[in-house]
């Protein structure tokens, strides 16, 4: 009798299995896995067959675990690196990449802080350890107190190529685990700097960037994201292997679709402009 | 008639029993060397491959490097770089300033404690004291973390006016916290097993008790003491958390220790999440792991051979 039973209810679990439709599997970066889950949400709610799991784990995870074939969407706040498409490909794997939304990265300031704006030439300075003074600067004369991301976060190395073009963070720089982190040590660090995605900034200022010298100054928000005068603002990806087709196709379109678009927006991130989202789309 | 619970018969079983159980006492062994072969076999393309040691070599690791042509040599921590920079040295020194104020802090005040709990308190207080410190040992380190982030760094700086809110100090502090329990067990223990006979010789010599306790009971207890202090070093090197919550994890070399440091256990456990799988940078954190592993084990190889000596002299002695 109890065989019986056992045996019904894993033939039940099969055929569930074999009728519940396609499951997607979604992971990586930690900088896109709240919209992730906020897309994954509202489209099963649309396509109650399909089943989206997301996860995040940092960009890194997610590009390793699509060359292992462990995921099929990977979310990543950078492009993948040189040596990661070569082991991609080593293993039969085809990268495709497209950008799904936006992100702008801020820079904190403590309130008591008299400095309100930077060029990117000075925070590449400040960064760098070029410049370690406050009163080089515009403020008062105290040392710089660095604080950043950990050395693998996407928001690291997205800084470190377009502020820093490449150069090493100066050694003093303390890195911290996660933006929430970095935002917490500044604000209670009267001479800290720090740096994260936008709309992080609570009990912290952001400061507005200037490109040149003779440039305004801009702080950064959505919409100075989106016409793309804040000077530091990057593209979030979604990878696939191969041109998505089926059900993850629809997904993707659905995400860059004016309805995904707002999703995105609803929740602080910076949806892309419409042409560019139209053109990402899988025909 | 006596009815004997084990006959004869039941001698296959008791057999098979004996061994299970043997086989649960290896369990523990076999997975340590397993474990060990593993994280050295990950490491191993540091020795083996020769892409790998061009970038992160031996000597790469451990000496000064002129990473860019004309500059001054130097060590640096740098593994996300054009040019990667692999020099554990600011780790080192990092881990090593770690674990020295934690003992600082940490090696009166167990020591001190296990005097007092062992010699002078009365028992009452005794019967408190003792599973009040070794209770210490079971608050989660990532609380003990949190607390040294926030709230300890910030009166560290306002009291001492620091530069650096995250540092060598605050970590350590933190760290001793931990390590109190483990040199206090282990002393007290040691003292607690001075033989009676010992104490009553000094006193029948005229001794009063501070002078049983000082001159005679510490002296013959201080290879427990230093084991003590020998695993709560070990536990130093190896703790994670604390340290990555509360140094700053800025690799300088520096001899100040109110600068950021960051240890070995802190940058494995910040940057072994996201490395290229594969990657001289995966093996070089691999490296590290089995550094970490080789020195907290003949610490505490060093530790339990200290115990044992001292466990053979004392029962040497009564005999």
């Amino acid at each position: 009798m109890r065989k019986v039973t056992i045996l019904t209810i894993a033939l039940a679990l099969l055929f569930g299995l074999a009728f519940a439709g396609s499951t997607i599997t979604v992971k990586g970066s930690d900088t896109l896995v709240r919209l992730g889950q906020r897309w994954a949400e509202e489209y099963m709610k649309k396509n109650p067959g399909t089943i989206i799991q997301v996860s995040g784990g940092g960009s890194g995870t997610g590009i390793a675990a699509l060359i292992n074939g462990g995921t099929d969407v990977c979310e990543a706040s950078r492009d993948m690196k040189e040596q990661e498409y070569k082991i991609a490909e080593s293993k039969g794997i085809k990268p495709f990449r497209v950008s799904v939304a936006l992100d702008g990265i801020a820079v904190f300031l403590n309130e008591a802080n008299p400095v309100n704006e930077f060029t990117v030439d000075q925070l590449k300075g400040i960064y760098t350890g070029a410049i370690t003074n406050w009163k080089e600067v515009g403020g008062s004369d105290h040392i710089i107190i660095l604080y950043g991301r950990e050395n693998n976060s996407g928001t690291y190395a997205f800084f470190k190529e377009h502020i820093l073009k490449e150069e090493d963070y100066a050694e003093r720089t303390q890195t911290l685990p996660g933006t929430a982190a970095v935002v917490n040590a500044v604000a209670k660090d009267k001479f800290g700097i720090g740096y994260g995605g936008i709309a992080w900034a609570t009990g912290v200022k952001d400061a507005a960037i200037k490109k040149t010298d003779s440039s305004m100054a801009v702080k950064p928000s959505v919409e100075t994201v989106v016409n793309g005068t804040y000077p530091i603002s990057r593209e979030l990806y979604w990878f696939f292997n191969g041109t998505p087709t089926g059900e993850m196709k629809k997904l993707l379109n659905w995400a860059l679709s004016d309805e995904g678009q707002k999703v995105a927006k609803d929740i602080d991130y910076v949806p892309l402009p419409k042409e560019m989202a139209e053109k990402n789309m899988i025909k | 008639m006596v009815q004997y619970k084990f006959k004869p018969k039941s001698r296959i079983r008791e057999f098979l029993g004996e061994k299970l159980i043997a086989l649960n006492a290896l369990a523990a062994v076999i997975g340590i060397l397993l474990i060990f072969i593993f994280i050295f076999k990950e490491a191993l393309p540091i020795f083996t491959s020769s892409e790998v040691r061009q970038e992160a070599g031996i000597g790469k690791m451990l000496f000064k490097q002129e990473f860019y042509k004309g500059r001054e040599p130097k060590w640096s921590w740098q593994p996300n770089s054009d040019v990667p920079k692999y020099s554990l040295y600011p780790l080192f020194l990092g881990t090593l300033k770690a674990a020295i104020v934690a003992m600082l802090f940490a090696v009166p005040l167990g020591v001190g404690a296990a005097i007092y709990s062992s010699e002078f308190a009365p028992r009452r207080a005794r019967e408190i004291i003792k599973p009040v410190i070794e209770l210490l040992a079971g608050i989660p380190s990532v609380v003990l973390g949190f607390f040294a982030l926030i709230v300890l760094a910030t009166i560290l700086q306002n009291t001492l006016g620091l530069t650096y809110r995250l540092n060598a100090l605050n970590a350590g502090i933190a760290l001793g916290i931990t390590v109190i329990p483990v040199i206090y067990t282990v002393a007290e223990d040691a003292m607690t097993a001075v033989p009676r006979s010992l104490r009553d010789a000094a006193i029948a010599l005229g001794a009063n008790p501070w002078q049983v306790s000082i001159s005679m009971v510490l002296p013959a207890a201080l290879p427990g003491i230093a084991a003590g202090v020998i695993l709560g070093f070990g536990r130093a090197i190896g703790e994670t958390m604390i340290v990555l919550m509360a140094s700053g994890n800025a690799a300088i070399v520096s001899g100040s220790f109110v600068d950021s440091i960051r240890t070995f256990s802190a940058t494995i456990a910040a940057e072994m999440a996201e490395v290229v799988f594969g990657s001289p940078h995966y093996n070089v954190l691999f490296f590290i792991g089995t550094l970490l592993f080789i020195f907290t084990f003949m610490i505490n190889l060093g530790g339990d051979f200290v115990l044992m000596r001292l466990r053979e002299k004392i029962q040497g002695r009564t005999k």
